[in-house]
């Protein structure tokens, strides 16, 4: 399965500062720690303090902290901020057909079990220590 | 705190109502017969004795051609007693059971749109199995 980059992004960033909500780190701190854009990772904190998971401080030295509770908060909450909702994009040419009617519907068996899988996965899971 | 024991003839009725509160479906047979030989089937109790949640299992040996494992058959936990360990007490005291008699590895089925029930198995460690449930409409 693939990602867009400001889903992994996203990802990186809630769970690195869910790890310990006490701890505050900056737009640039998280894009050295993952080797990433830290403007890429800038808009990306926006969403996810636009979304009530991380509140941000103020100026380009202002840091990051979780501010959502880890054991409600799933992957599924995050992906779903980057990646079009299924059934939610344009349609392409062709579904209409006979054959891309049966494409759609092995593509949606995919999407229910990659839905069912991020959504069962909560922050505190991933982040238990194996 | 609550306390982990096998579940006796006794406990049925009790357990029946849960299930059913929680299921919509009465179904005091397929309960009874947990308690044939060979299953497991444990209950979860409060200090005042109240039912606060059971778990059911079984080990079974080249399902599906797979080699022994012990399967989680079902877990209901009291909804005024969620979130305080109670079902991952019952699980724990399960999979003791399981490993007791020999086995590594325990399995479940369940419903991927219930996301409460798949997040719990989740958060026990358990991931994705090796087997992938296929089902047809026979008509």
């Amino acid at each position: 399965m693939k990602l867009q980059t400001a889903t992994r992004l996203g990802l990186y960033a809630v769970l690195e500062l869910a790890r310990d909500p006490d701890r505050t780190l900056s737009s640039a701190e998280l894009a050295e720690r993952f080797g990433v854009s830290s403007h890429h990772l800038a808009k990306v904190l926006g969403t996810l303090s636009n979304a009530g998971l991380v509140r941000g401080g103020r100026g380009a030295s202002g840091g990051y902290r979780f501010i959502a509770n880890r054991r409600r908060i799933t992957l599924m909450d995050i992906v779903a901020l980057f990646e079009p909702a299924p059934g939610q994009r344009a349609r392409e040419p062709g579904e209409e057909t006979d054959i891309g009617a049966a494409l759609q519907r092995v593509l949606l068996e995919i999407d229910e079990i990659a839905e069912a899988t991020l959504r069962s996965i909560s922050l505190e899971t991933m982040l238990k220590p194996k | 705190m609550v306390a982990i024991r096998p579940v006796q003839a006794a406990d049925l009725p009790a357990i029946s109502a849960l299930d059913a509160r929680l299921t919509g479906s009465d179904r005091p047979a397929y309960w009874q017969e947990m308690l044939a030989p060979g299953r497991h089937f444990l209950l979860a109790e409060t200090d005042t004795g109240m039912l606060a949640g059971f778990i059911a299992g079984e080990i079974r040996a080249w399902e599906f051609g797979q080699p022994p494992a012990g399967w989680v058959f079902a877990i209901q936990i009291d909804p005024r007693l969620r979130l305080k360990g109670v079902g991952t007490a019952l699980f724990e005291a399960l999979v003791a059971g399981f490993k007791e008699k020999g086995v590594t590895r325990v399995r479940t089925l369940v419903d991927r749109k219930d996301h409460l029930i798949l997040s719990f198995f989740r958060a026990q460690g358990m991931i994705a199995g090796p087997s992938l449930q296929l089902d047809k409409e026979l008509s």
